[in-house]
């Protein structure tokens, strides 16, 4: 946690300030997007803006950058000044003058930040040629010392690399680099973790943190993730509904949050430390041994190339318990969970649903036996045919396997009760809800067929935390009642920690750690768990209680044991 | 300011009121279209030909094929409204009949290889192993020139509106096939087929509920194109004297027919090729339009 901020020290004139900002949509004049928005960003202070989506924290800083798309939005009143220059009056010329000199920008998903044909080095080789007057030579020493600032290996391969052949951490360090190689004033910083894994994202939260302080850049940060502003933020401001909810120093927003909006916000994030749970003796569901799944990348030439996606899984669930796959990705935990809903067929190994072989079996045979295991996705907005109403959704499991169409509906109805909506909406198509009621709608349609295992494959992770956190308690509360167990997917340690009741941690397809989740995440015994805890933004914030981790040294010690 | 916590998912009334269906909006943005000048005249030509091979019988035609020696080459009279050709036969009715053959020849060939296409490429789409095979014979059947293939075809079994139909089809199965194919690819992973998949959905239910539905919009689209190319081939062979004879009027045979007497009487190339070249225009041009409202990531593209 960064102490005192430089910039509440010594009052500096600010390199940012927003003024009554107002972005209205350009076709219906009346509406707004952002209303009365005003902050201001100081030199070396990061400024964090979170809030939820469609909370206008993204439409703000594409306002600063000048790049609202002029067919759709636009600044209908208020200033953004730069350095005392008012960019909503800047010509398009200028606004792209002072995009490469005085402010940067980098996105949330690097690929498309770079050009795919063009060498990493030629692309920020470019920033400098159209800016600056240096020879060729002194130009590539320039690009190359910068590429080394950014912590990237062999900054002279790196030059020369296309953008397809670097992970996805040095990509965003390469646009780290092209942002940063003309010494803007401010950076702007849009959600730019939010597409890497834990441990990628720690490396660059700290990279920008390192580069701010060189350059004494003003940071203005757009998030979505709280643990990401208690570990970077100096100041942050709360947006919802286009507005300014609150905005204060990072550390009394989080111990003492003004407004409700921003206390349900902060206590939303779930806690790392795991609560106490009763161990599960109830019968074992499923039994995986020695799973194996292979991919063989068949090539018309040449040798075909082997994928090990999954080796050697084995687990058990019991009736009534949640078990979590923790892993980066890659880590082939989303194989196990396609595997056991057959999705995929497994390349060796066994899955017992209740005794029963189900790896093998093919379809007549297979068909079954899908009932006892039904699956929930990421994505809600593409895991409900926009087609279908809803309801039809609901009850096409129970049609498949020939139950009456008014009981099916009649379950339907007494399902959208348990996962917490109204009936009556089942007349309705998929288009006219929300994400968080479509996943709702989704754990319906899966438990309509009254599985033994719901396997969830990432099913809180597009949500906004409130959100998050209400369909994480929907899961729990099923599990009371049904006495369904799950297979829950996850990338965030902190979800699993909340939900969860035994923990398997995977790298590379492999298992590095399985067991009760209380022993996973307080005493893990491999340097792997350990990594991903540690890089888990703002682990040491208790958020639920508003203060530090009461036992984060007591967690610290524990980890300097091993 | 709102400060209250929101939680949007508290209660099942706070869904959006409208039940308005996905197509409701379809309708309103072609209307909306349908307001530019140059697509509005393009729908009223089009409706004009249609009209006028529709109704061509009540319209003051002749028997189009009726030779009239006596009367070769007349100007425009009123028995002739746009004159006779060299056979004596009435330019005016011929070119009328002609828009029937062109708009059969369009909509049958469209029809024909849509729905061959659909059920080849759905097949080739979901089951892996027919695809291997299948897209080979498609690959094939590309490789050929499809001028070529249909004057091949026609010479072998004769020139009736049959066989000139089958011989434009066959070459745009293809197209098509691969059309549906790659739509169904990309159907395949979605969540909600997954989803379907889990909850024991047979085969045929999958794919007609949950994966051919999504092959309609790009079918009109690319159905409008084949409308028009259909139109133009047919022309062609008749041209070339490998499509339709000259009994059965078409805007092709016309204009062959006419080939040789352009210099003493223009208007009978001029005519047809005028009426061919306003239709398929319009044709392309309302294609375009249902393809900017049916598929935008293409028009962006285009």
């Amino acid at each position: 946690m960064k102490t005192a901020s430089v910039a509440t020290a010594v009052p500096t004139k600010p390199v940012l300030r927003v003024e009554n900002l107002v972005v209205g949509l350009v076709e219906r004049p009346g509406q707004t997007v952002v209303r009365d928005v005003s902050f201001e960003v100081h030199p070396g202070e990061t400024l964090c803006v979170v809030g939820e989506s469609g909370s206008g924290k993204s439409v703000t800083s594409f306002s600063v950058m000048g790049l609202l798309p002029p067919d759709s939005l636009r600044c209908t009143s208020g200033r953004i000044l730069l350095e005392d220059e008012d960019i909503t009056k800047a010509t398009p010329e200028r606004l792209r003058e002072l995009r490469a000199t005085r402010m940067a920008m980098i996105f949330q998903e690097p690929m498309t930040a770079l050009n795919p044909v063009e060498t990493v080095g030629k692309q920020i080789d470019e920033v400098l040629r159209i800016h600056c007057d240096f020879d060729k030579r002194e130009r590539k020493r320039r690009v190359l010392d910068m590429l080394a600032s950014v912590h990237l290996p062999d900054p002279e391969r790196i030059y020369d690399s296309y953008p397809h052949q670097l992970s996805g951490g040095q990509r965003q360090r390469v646009v780290i680099c092209m942002a940063l190689i003309l010494k803007p004033k401010l950076l702007i910083a849009d959600e730019p973790t939010t597409a890497l894994d834990v441990t990628t994202q720690k490396q660059i939260l700290l990279l920008i943190r390192e580069l701010q302080e060189k350059h004494n850049t003003a940071v203005l940060f757009i998030t979505h993730d709280f643990g990401v502003v208690a570990e970077i933020a100096d100041r942050v401001v709360v947006m919802n509904r286009g507005q300014v909810v609150e905005i204060g120093q990072c550390r009394q927003v989080l111990a003492e949050p003004k407004q409700p909006y921003t206390r349900m916000l902060v206590s939303s994030v779930p806690s790392l430390v795991p609560p106490k749970r009763e161990p599960n003796c109830r019968e074992i569901v499923l039994e995986v041994a020695g799973l194996h799944k292979t991919y063989v990348e068949k090539r018309f030439f040449g040798r075909s190339r082997e994928v090990q996606a999954a080796v050697d899984i084995s687990l058990t669930l019991r009736k009534g318990e949640i078990l979590g796959i923790v892993g980066e990705s890659g880590s082939g935990k989303s194989t196990v969970a396609r595997c056991i809903v057959r999705l995929q067929d497994p390349t060796s190994g066994n899955i017992l649903v209740h005794g029963t072989e189900i790896a093998r079996a093919m379809g007549k045979e297979l068909r079954p036996l899908r009932q006892h295991v039904q699956i929930v996705f990421q994505d809600p907005y593409r895991s409900l045919n926009p087609r279908v109403k809803v309801g039809e959704s609901i009850i096409e499991g129970l049609i498949n396997y020939g139950h009456d169409r008014e009981k099916s509906l009649d379950k339907a109805r007494s399902l959208m009760k348990l996962v917490g909506l109204d009936p009556s909406v089942l007349e309705r198509y998929p288009h006219q809800f929300s994400g968080g009621q479509r996943q709702r709608i989704c754990i319906a349609r899966a438990l309509a067929l009254e599985p033994d295992i719901l396997v969830a494959d990432e099913a809180v992770s597009a949500l906004d935390v409130s959100v998050q956190a209400q369909v994480l308690e929907l899961l729990d509360e099923v599990r009371e009642r049904t006495g369904v167990a799950v297979l829950f997917i996850t990338h965030d340690l902190r979800v699993a920690a909340q939900v969860c009741d035994s923990i398997m941690v995977m790298q590379r397809g492999r298992i590095v750690e399985y067991g009760p989740a209380e022993y996973v995440l307080t005493v893990p015994q491999q340097a792997y768990t350990k990594a991903l805890i540690d890089a888990a933004p703002g682990r040491f914030w208790d958020f639920k209680n508003f203060r530090p981790m009461q036992n984060a040294d007591q967690l610290s010690m524990a980890l300097e044991t091993y | 300011m709102n400060t209250n916590p929101v939680l949007p998912m508290a209660q099942g009334s706070e869904v959006p009121a409208s039940a308005a269906p996905p197509a409701a909006t379809l309708g309103r943005q072609l209307l909306k279209a349908l307001k530019s000048p140059p697509v509005m005249v393009a729908f009223i030509v089009f409706s004009i030909v249609i009209v006028l091979s529709v109704l061509a019988p009540v319209l003051g035609t002749v028997d189009p094929v009726a030779i009239n020696p006596g009367k070769r080459f007349a100007g425009i009279t009123e028995d002739h409204w746009l004159g006779t050709d060299a056979f004596g036969r009435d330019t005016y009715s011929r070119l009328l009949y002609g828009a029937r053959v062109s708009l059969i020849v369009g909509l049958g060939a469209m029809i024909i290889s849509i729905a061959i296409g659909l059920v080849i490429g759905v097949v080739s789409g979901y089951f892996r192993t027919a695809d291997v095979i299948i897209m080979r014979v498609m690959d094939g059947i590309m490789a050929i020139p499809s001028i070529l293939l249909a004057i091949a075809l026609v010479s072998l079994t004769g020139g009736t509106l049959a066989t000139v139909l089958v011989a434009i089809t066959v070459p745009e199965i293809p197209r098509v096939v691969r059309l549906v194919r790659g739509v169904i690819l990309s159907v395949r992973s979605e969540p909600y087929v997954e989803a379907a998949v889990s909850l024991g959905t047979r085969i045929h239910r999958l794919l007609m509920r949950h994966m051919v539905p999504n092959t309609v919009a790009p079918l009109i689209v690319q159905g409008s194109f084949i409308f028009a190319s259909a139109i133009l081939t047919e022309a062609t062979l008749s041209f070339l004297g490998a499509g339709l004879p000259s009994e059965i009027p078409s805007w092709g045979n016309m204009m062959a027919d006419g080939r040789m007497y352009f210099q003493l009487k223009p208007g009978l190339v001029l005519y047809p090729g005028i009426m061919l070249s306003l239709t398929l225009l319009s044709v392309n041009i309302l294609g375009d339009v249902l393809r900017d409202v049916l598929d935008p990531k293409m028009a962006r593209k285009g």
